[in-house]
């Protein structure tokens, strides 16, 4: 197999959404039988780039060249039948098919009549399953099976219509270690096979580990391609943030007061009924961050639910000053002091629909200034929203904009104003600066370690380790629900936190 | 590797037993009453497949195009226009095949309207299907003219030899007209179609997950024209029915709310073409039993309380089932690629 001839060429392909430069003139070049590896931040373009390969974005322009030639890349058809698969972050699954309908769908094996010969399909699925070990239950319904084997079914998908170019759209963010360690053996035998893989990660490992070429994109631009025998993790890092290597957050020694937060023996069911956080104890003083560093999917969520009254408690214990908290309402919780910027906060953090005003006061509506036996005090609203847009720097047209139509930095600058105006106690903050630009991240870390220095008590969850280095006093490493090493900061580096959470063991 | 085995006989008899004991009780209720009383029995038993096939093709055009993502509650506008339309060419012309032809492509028209309205604009499906309900109304009332009729009167009853001499079964079953023996090929037919062609997959995924199923190049905008616009044929032909074959006029308004019993039907028979048509026996026999009571002059000092049967009927089947059946994923909202 040579391993030079390039499979895929991407010549100056750029693509603006609005006034966001998505991809700014990106080449790429993908060589047959290697694994190239495309790596940068959340809202780097990554995505942007794969989408355009696969055709579910159009271009403003820019050439792509499959195998010499100068494609048209319109729709996912065209992109199929230029043998270019794709495993989706979101999984494109019918969730009520089969595992084997899923994966002839569209390209059914079938008579002269159109009638799907599902026997035919099942043996076909089987004998691709065998092929690259990817065991699956071809009768199955999707809905039925967990991650990592619904993304099995993705990639046979991608095989099934023979791909030979097969991108995958950070394919690990939702798999344990074990699945992950399964899931690059197998990218490695696919390239073996002579198949092109485009893997699109921000795990540094996982590049070093299987990646033949890397490269990396910043700020919809590509800043460089290297290979992993010619850098490490640092280097890789450097390159994809741009300046040096931790982003540390300039802040002065933390000084804790008392208790605020006290988490006892906690067990939370997820919304299938398992076990989600077992046994999980915890304690977060005033004046400090407490970060919780972790594989998504490992409880974080369940964990912050029932903190803030979303989700009831199994067993165990949660105590906010010296109230028990576990039968409270989320009022009732936000009463006590309780600040939350949650993890999705297009689904729980704004209403979309209604007002940035509107939006700003939502956790004291009800309240005085903002209400007089029922009335809304539309003057007092007006007033207090303009100064929080002031204060703030809430970029938005006027303050009875909806707040759908703000940027993700925005929307977050928004929830942050109101959760940090609240005379909380306590801020649980969950993935506050996902997905948001660089000066926003800047803003909401700043804000966090202010708010912390006048006495705030922050439990701050994220899936970025940097942020949580960078931002937390004590670190609590979560796997599988449990804390498995809890310690200040500067006791704990990046190697040991990454080593603790995909393999839950502190050993080396 | 681990293959399940598919479900057995005994398996699939136990998970519907309740099912097949209710279908069990109606069959020896209506030997036991066809002892002594033949001709009533067979009265109603006719008079439930007369009742059911509008239903069961207004049910078969709502789960056409909700298979495909998209909610048609103008099945009852589509109907009448159809009806409506039927009539004038069969009367003008004076042929019935041409009349229920012309019933069908009003119907795909109608449903054109839908689809390029929902699926096209990507407007509002409900609304959609309400404007398409309220301007039947109008249209077929403007050019509504008294004193038409049909030259070669209604469509008559086709006998299947032999087999319509059975007692009972023969009349019920083996005697019927037209539209109605075509019904009853369009059921299995369709439900052949939905699950074991590959236009019945597509037509699935597009309507549990439309992304999903663009990604593996099937067109969901293409799907949902093509499915909204054949159900809108299948309610033609209801319509026709109507017209044509039940009544053999046409009034204002006469559909009375078949297109909504129809939809009541659709989620009762879980969007499945032969469910469709269990459900839509069952509001069939409500009808028909009432029909026999003021027929027979039963209870007549209270005509309004025999009326409302089949409306109780469909309360009572909504408001037991609509909340455990699921329907398909992504009805009810417009789908574009970016």
């Amino acid at each position: 197999m040579s391993s030079n001839t390039l499979a895929l060429e991407a010549t100056g392909i750029s693509k603006t959404f609005g006034n966001v430069i998505a991809n700014d003139q990106i080449n790429l070049e993908i060589k047959k039988g290697r694994i190239h590896a495309l790596l940068g931040e959340n809202g780097a373009g990554k995505s942007t780039l794969v989408n355009i390969l696969f055709g579910l974005y159009k271009a403003d322009s820019g050439t792509v060249r499959v195998d010499g030639k100068t494609v048209d890349l319109g729709r996912p058809k065209d992109a199929i039948d230029h043998g270019i698969g794709m495993v989706h972050q979101h999984f494109q699954l019918v969730p009520v098919l089969t595992v084997a309908e899923n994966i002839v769908l569209g390209n059914e094996p079938s008579n002269k009549a159109n009638v799907v010969d599902i026997e035919s399909a099942k043996e076909k699925v089987r004998e691709l399953a065998e092929t690259y070990q990817l065991d699956v239950d071809t009768e199955a319904m999707v809905e039925d099976l967990p991650v990592g084997t619904q993304q099995r079914v993705e990639i046979l998908r991608s095989l099934y219509r023979k791909a030979d170019i097969l991108i995958l759209d950070e394919p690990t963010a939702v798999l344990t270690p074990q699945e992950t360690d399964h899931l690059l053996q197998v990218l490695k035998k696919l390239a073996t096979q002579g198949v092109a893989i485009i893997f699109i990660t921000h795990k540094l490992r996982e590049v070093l580990e299987v990646a033949d070429e890397v490269t990396v994109m910043r700020n919809g631009q590509v800043v460089g391609s290297t290979t992993p025998a010619e850098t490490d993790e640092s280097g890789l890092a450097e390159m994809m943030v741009g300046r040096s290597v931790v982003l540390r957050v300039a802040k002065e020694e933390a000084s804790p007061d008392k208790t605020v937060l006290k988490v006892n023996n906690l067990c939370v069911h997820d919304d299938r009924g398992i076990l989600a956080v077992n046994d999980l104890s915890l304690e977060v003083r005033s004046g400090e961050i407490f970060g919780i560093a972790g594989v998504e999917g490992n409880g974080q969520r369940e964990l912050v639910e029932t903190i803030t009254g979303l989700r009831n408690a199994h067993t165990g214990q949660i105590l906010i000053g010296d109230s028990s908290i576990t039968e409270f309402s989320p009022r009732q919780i936000s009463e006590l002091g309780v600040a939350h910027i949650p993890e999705d906060r297009e689904k729980h953090g704004l209403i979309g629909a209604h007002s940035v005003a509107d939006n700003l006061i939502l956790n004291r509506y009800y309240k005085t200034p903002f209400s007089n036996n029922g009335i809304r005090q539309q003057k007092a609203i007006a007033d207090y929203a303009t100064e929080m847009v002031e204060k703030f720097d809430i970029r938005t047209p006027s303050i009875e904009t909806p707040s759908s139509s703000l940027s993700g930095g925005n929307k977050q600058k928004a929830i942050a104003a109101r959760e940090f105006s609240h005379d909380a106690k306590l801020l649980v903050a969950s993935q506050p600066t996902r997905g948001i630009d660089v000066g926003s991240i800047e803003f909401v870390h700043q804000q966090l370690i202010q708010q912390r220095d006048q006495g705030l008590a922050v439990l701050l969850v994220s899936a970025e380790l940097d942020e949580i280095l960078s931002l937390s006093d004590r670190i609590g490493v979560i796997y599988r629900g449990s804390l498995i090493v809890t310690e200040n900061s500067t006791d704990l580096d990046r190697n040991r936190i990454g080593r603790i959470m995909t393999t839950g063991s502190d050993s080396t | 590797m681990s293959v399940k085995e598919s479900k057995s006989i005994q398996q699939v008899l136990f998970s519907k037993r309740w099912w097949i004991l209710t279908a069990l009780i109606l069959v020896i209720f209506t030997l036991w009453t066809a002892e002594f009383q033949e001709a009533n029995t067979t009265a109603v038993l006719a008079g439930t497949l007369r009742h059911s096939t509008p239903l069961v093709l207004g049910a078969m055009c709502g789960l056409l195009c909700e298979r495909s993502g998209v909610i048609n509650i103008g099945i009852e506008g589509q109907m009448l226009m159809s009806a409506w339309g039927g009539f004038m060419i069969a009367s003008t012309s004076g042929s019935l095949l041409l009349g229920v032809f012309a019933g069908i492509v009003i119907g795909m028209m109608m449903g054109a309207v839908l689809a390029g309205i929902s699926v096209g604009l990507r407007g509002d499906q409900i609304i959609a299907g309400t404007v398409i309900n309220i301007a039947a109304i109008g249209i077929t009332s403007f050019f509504f003219s008294l004193g038409r009729t049909l030259p070669s009167g209604k469509t008559q009853v086709i006998k299947l030899g032999p087999l319509a001499d059975i007692p009972v079964a023969g009349r019920v079953l083996f005697s019927n007209k037209p539209i109605t023996f075509l019904t009853l090929l369009l059921i299995p037919t369709l439900w052949f179609l939905l699950f074991r062609t590959k236009w019945g997959l597509r037509t699935r995924a597009v309507g549990e997950h439309p992304s999903a199923a663009e990604t593996v190049g099937v067109s969901v905008i293409g799907m949902r024209y093509f499915n909204v616009m054949m159900g809108g044929g299948v309610a033609g032909l209801a319509g026709a029915y109507l017209s044509l074959e039940a009544v053999g006029s046409f009034e204002r308004g006469m559909t009375n709310g078949k297109g909504f019993v129809a939809l009541a039907v659709m989620i009762f028979g879980r969007w499945n073409p032969v469910g469709a048509w269990g459900a839509a026996l069952l509001f069939g026999y409500a009808s028909a039993v009432q029909t026999q009571f003021q027929f027979r002059d039963w209870l007549t000092n209270d005509p309004q309380f025999i009326g409302i049967i089949p409306f109780v009927v469909t309360i009572v089947v909504l408001a037991g089932f609509v909340g455990r059946a699921r329907p398909p994923a992504s009805i009810g909202q417009p789908y574009s690629r970016e």
